[in-house]
């Protein structure tokens, strides 16, 4: 799949932000005043930022309102729906922890469970699709969801369970890239099957339908970059996963080594969500006798 | 509403003879003219005469080498638009409503009035069935020429949709396939009519004919001695200019 820069920056930067608020949703830390604002500050600039740069990816955003009408059916619109409440809820709370020096729990607990929910919603429009085998699996809204938590437990300066946590999210991971290169075999879509023509015999490419590129080859059939994936695999990792992890065990409460755990972190993330839309195969490519 | 229909009685939709199709293309041309100048936002073309164009089509024609065990290869030309899935992955998984499923007739569109261009629906379809208009940014996709088949100003021949008025080959057939006693569910009945991608559960409208078996090459016709060269001596005049020629 075409790995987009505003769907990348999207879903790294509001996964973060959306893990933030739920950290600050149930009061850690337990900031008032000011510096509640500072964290609040941040969450929302990452939250928001992520979201206002997915409307990038759109073709025709001026329809964009719409898009919270069909929650009943459709991931992307619940996405929509979640972001929008999440923000507002945790906007009436951070009302408290800023103005009025106080921490509605209630108000809290709920805009918290409305953050994770938010990442919960955005990882299943890509696990829902039967068509890119490697992200149709439970393991993809567990990697989205238990980073966001973690990544906005560092942000929010709560180390120790970041440390804790980023193991899991590193074993989540591993075992994610392990799983899903051998998704698109074990699905059993062949080109045989696409064409149906397999009870004849051994299909292969002939002729494609156009001699110049298109929307489809573009967006779904997508091959730069596969050539590196495992050493940007090894490099996601460690800035991911190893560096923070070090950093918090040499004491990164405060200071340079929080800001390198941080920086670290989210280049790592960002390395990993890449590799996630560039490795994707849609079995659209097996028309143009592209996979397998 | 992009929840799905309840099922309905109608569905129309193609039958594609993949035994009786050239390739030619006339389909992809009749269905990109068609299309351009009526329903929705224009095809466009990116690039149309530079190096490197591109453009949006609604029926695409690949073309397919099949090696059977024993034999020759055959060729095989496959054109392939939507299929009207009954069960389709597109639409729901819309955000906006814009991609449904008509509850009458089973044909699957897209209200460009509502399209957010955010290409989700087109990541759904297996089929590559939906291309996003890069000049209008919003989704298009094959109407089945709603606006042919029902459009009372046309000639009542010319009610179906553009590419299968123009295949000069006959290999494409239009009509309702849930009506068991119609020509084209007969057809598919016929000869064993099938489904593209059936693992992935979308249940498309559209079938497919699968070629039909090929002639083995080692088989001898029965008039095959009555063709056999008769003459090993010339006679006659024949034989005359040729001991004649010889001799110069």
């Amino acid at each position: 799949m075409h790995p987009a820069p505003s769907v990348i920056l999207f879903s790294v930067l509001s996964g973060l932000g959306f893990g933030m608020l739920a950290w600050l949703g149930i009061g850690k830390p337990p900031m008032t005043g000011f510096s509640a604002f500072i964290f609040f500050f941040v969450a929302y600039a990452l939250s928001v930022g992520g979201l206002l740069s997915a409307t990038f990816h759109l073709g025709n955003p001026k329809n964009s309102l719409k898009a919270f009408s069909q929650w009943r059916t459709s991931w992307l619109s619940r996405e929509g729906c979640c972001a929008v409440a999440a923000l507002t809820v945790m906007g009436v709370y951070a009302i408290g922890a800023i103005f009025f020096e106080t921490h509605w729990m209630f108000v809290g607990v709920i805009g918290a469970m409305l953050s994770v929910v938010t990442v919960f919603t955005t990882s299943m429009i890509y696990a829902q699709l039967k068509t890119v085998p490697r992200w149709n699996h439970w393991s993809t809204p567990v990697l989205f969801v238990s980073l966001s938590i973690f990544g906005g437990a560092l942000m929010t300066g709560q180390v120790t369970v970041a440390m804790y946590g980023f193991v899991a999210v590193g074993l989540i991971q591993i075992f994610a890239w392990f799983i899903s290169d051998s998704s698109f075999s074990k699905s059993g879509t062949t080109i045989e099957t696409a064409t149906g023509l397999g009870n004849i015999g051994k299909v292969r490419m002939f002729e494609p339908p156009h001699t110049g590129t298109n929307y489809l080859l573009k967006e779904m059939v997508y091959v730069i970059g596969r050539k590196h994936a495992a050493k940007l695999r090894l490099i996601a990792i460690i800035l991911m996963i190893v560096i923070p992890i070090l950093m918090i065990g040499m004491g990164a409460q405060h200071g340079i080594k929080a800001i390198i755990a941080v920086l670290s972190h989210v280049v790592g993330v960002f390395a990993s969500r890449w590799l996630f839309f560039a490795q994707a195969e849609h079995v659209v490519g097996l028309y143009y006798g592209k996979r397998g | 509403m992009t929840a799905l229909p309840p099922k309905s009685d109608v569905k129309l939709g193609l039958v594609i003879d993949l035994d009786t199709c050239v390739g030619c293309h006339a389909c992809v041309i009749s269905c990109k003219g068609w299309n351009t100048e009526n329903y929705g936002a224009p095809l466009s073309d990116q690039d149309a005469y530079g190096e490197n164009p591109s453009g949006t089509f609604l029926n695409r024609v690949h073309s397919y080498e099949v090696q059977p065990e024993q034999g020759a290869a055959q060729t095989i030309h496959f054109p392939k638009s939507c299929l009207h899935c009954e069960d389709a992955p597109c639409v729901t998984v819309c955000p906006t409503g814009a991609s449904y499923k008509r509850a009458e007739d089973g044909i699957v569109l897209v209200n460009e009035d509502a399209c957010i261009g955010c290409g989700l629906c087109a990541w759904a379809c297996p089929y590559g069935a939906r291309e996003l208009d890069q000049a209008a940014g919003v989704m298009k996709k094959c109407t089945l020429c709603v606006d042919r088949i029902y459009n009372e100003n046309l000639p009542e021949e010319d009610r179906e949709p553009a590419c299968v008025r123009t295949c000069p080959s006959g290999a494409r057939h239009f009509g309702d396939l849930g009506d068991a006693d119609s020509a084209v569910s007969k057809l598919v009945e016929e000869r064993g009519g099938m489904d593209l991608m059936p693992e992935l559960g979308t249940k498309p409208v559209n079938k497919y004919l699968p070629p039909r078996p090929k002639d083995q090459g080692n088989e001898i016709d029965i008039l095959a001695p009555l063709l056999a060269p008769i003459a090993t001596e010339t006679s006659g005049f024949l034989g005359w200019l040729d001991r004649n020629l010889e001799k110069i």
